[in-house]
């Protein structure tokens, strides 16, 4: 599904990243753990077009992304969210759903602003879409607020319905536990689960290991920009170069 | 309780039945002559607003597209004797072509940075109005553009000329508003409130910032060429960095991001000038206060002040009708 090909990416003198492999099966929750500093958040800024590595390939599906901007990836089914959660601010929570229907409509700015027969038939599928997506993740009671108002796990689940409404076929979620309760963490364990029996790969980097190891079905460690170790929740667990990288040698 | 939209429609169609009408209740053309320039501000500023307010792209130098309109319109009249109504197309196609074509580059850069690139943008267009003496006249000005026309009605008096440039500039408005709800309109403001979201969401945001500042150079170039033909005589000074900053004025104090509130603004700095007499050129110190106290307390402009007004009312209204 996805697959990443000797990535390395270095800033400057720093290598984040050192030849990171992987592969991601379809229909698959994978997880990505490591310590602070592991390059989780640069190896996703690669996938999801915002950085580009200094060598290496990406691949989603047979087709080879490595070079692909953010807006072209979504329309190729993959998306992500932010570990600091970027909303439109300023938007309802509809709104924010409805944008992530950008790639799956075509009014373009000219039918847009005469009102043709086919925007407003477009327009009104986005808004059911949107208010499906928002029903899944259980925010369709916040349709109308702005979405600046929301309290932050809310607005995890905001950023979650929006990237869904995308359709994608991949989706890659940044810490999507930091900063939420235990109540709520056990909730998104259970929309992660929902979202994959969509038939939607999920992949996630998180410090939550309860969580990771509780929906991941596969792991991979990273740790100072390389591949540490990759396998089931047990066989990290069990990893003695694992356990080491986490707790410290010696 | 009414539908959004159908509130929006029965609100636009009140706004523009109160616009129609007003010539009727306005005594002398010194009025309707204020009121044809708070349709062409309007326009200017809704333009803006497009640009400023949704994409939140700063241009400070709007007004040369405005003299682009103006100055195609008239060389084309008055040099080429091109019929009036093609001259507009022809100016709206020049100001969108520049536009295009100057966009990739500038909107590439934000904030302060786009702010200078803009500034010197319409720094070098007012130059070129004044120094290219043989097309424009030069800072003295181009004089003789004919009317615009429609069969044997000449738009030449106060009553007709009102009438035209307000019928375009609730068009415009009209169209404007339509964008703004649209999925362009939404885009528009996701690249606003979070630009790096909104490409992972599949916005193309370079591409739909260019095509936004040409729309917005198109309706300022047609509302360029309503001004030539109106006023028959144009120059240099009317399209100048002033003028820039006026325009970006009345888009803030109006409120950013509203239609409505663009009109506002436009009415509030046309008529202000005319109010302010008084004070001669201490007026500028006004706008700048003006600006500073609203960017202070009311950040959404005067139509968010409006609105809540209007919500208390209604609240109030409300109230009584539970009590009673």
């Amino acid at each position: 599904m996805l697959r990443l090909n000797g990535i390395t990416k270095q800033f400057g003198g720093l290598t984040a990243l050192e030849d990171v492999s992987i592969s991601v099966a379809q229909g698959s929750i994978t997880g990505i753990i490591g310590p602070n500093g592991a390059g989780k958040t640069t190896l996703f800024n690669i996938v999801s077009g915002l950085y580009t590595q200094t060598s290496g390939q990406v691949y989603l599906g047979e087709t080879n992304i490595s070079l692909f901007a953010p807006e072209k990836l979504a329309g190729l089914g993959l998306v992500r969210t932010f570990q600091n959660v970027e909303l439109f601010g300023q938007m309802t929570v509809l709104e924010n759903a409805m944008v992530g229907l950008h790639t799956r409509s075509h009014s373009g700015i000219f039918s847009c602003a005469f009102k043709l027969p086919g925007q407003i038939r477009e327009e009104k599928t986005i808004m059911e879409k949107a208010l499906k997506w928002l029903d899944f993740t259980g925010l369709a009671d916040c349709a109308d607020l702005t979405a600046c108002n929301l309290p932050f796990g809310k607005g995890r689940l905001l950023e979650i319905s929006r990237a869904l409404a995308v359709e994608p076929r991949i989706i890659l979620m940044d810490e999507p536990a930091a900063g939420l309760n235990s109540r709520e963490t056990v909730e998104l364990a259970s929309l992660i689960r929902r979202i994959k029996e969509l038939g939607i790969t999920v992949l996630l980097v998180e410090h939550d290991m309860e969580l990771v190891m509780d929906i991941c079905e596969s792991i991979i460690v990273l740790n100072l920009g390389k591949k540490l170790a990759y396998g089931t929740p047990r066989e990290i667990q069990e990893n003695p170069a694992v356990i080491s990288a986490y707790l410290g040698e010696g | 309780m009414m539908t959004k939209e159908k509130r929006q429609i029965l609100i636009f169609l009140f706004f523009a039945a109160a616009v129609l009408t007003t010539p009727f209740f306005l005594k002398g053309s010194y009025f309707l002559n204020v009121f044809v320039f708070i349709g062409i501000n309007t326009m200017l500023a809704v333009a803006l607003n497009l640009l400023l307010g949704y994409a939140g792209q700063i241009s400070l130098g709007h007004a040369a597209f405005f003299g682009l309109g103006a100055y195609c319109s008239g060389i084309l009249t008055t040099q080429f004797s091109i019929d009036p109504w093609l001259a507009m197309m022809l100016a709206g196609f020049c100001a969108m072509g520049l536009a295009f074509v100057i966009g990739f580059p500038i909107l590439k850069l934000k904030g302060h940075y786009l702010a200078m690139a803009t500034l010197g943008f319409g720094i070098i267009l007012y130059i070129i109005f004044n120094e290219t003496v043989g097309w424009t006249g030069g800072p003295s000005g181009l004089s003789g553009i004919p009317n615009l026309h429609i069969g044997s009605i000449h738009f030449d008096n106060d009553w007709n000329t009102y009438y035209l440039i307000w019928i375009f500039t609730l068009g415009v408005m009209l169209l404007s508003i339509n964008l703004s709800q649209s999925r362009i309109g939404r885009a528009l403001r996701a690249i606003h409130d979070s630009e790096v979201a909104a490409r992972v969401m599949g916005v193309n945001a370079r591409l739909l910032k260019v095509q936004i500042f040409t729309v917005s150079a198109l309706l300022s170039a047609v509302a360029g060429s309503l001004y030539a033909h109106t006023m028959t005589f144009i120059s240099p000074v009317a399209f100048g960095f002033n003028f820039s900053v006026e325009l970006v004025t009345m888009v803030i104090i109006g409120g950013l991001g509203s239609i409505y509130g663009s009109f506002l603004g436009a009415a509030i700095l046309t008529m202000l000038p005319e109010l302010l007499r008084v004070f001669q050129d201490f007026d500028i110190v006004i706008y700048g206060l003006m600006l500073i106290l609203i960017t202070m307390y009311l950040p959404g402009g005067l139509i968010s002040g409006l609105e809540t007004v209007a919500r208390m009312v209604m609240s109030r209204i409300r109230g009584k009708q539970i009590d009673a």
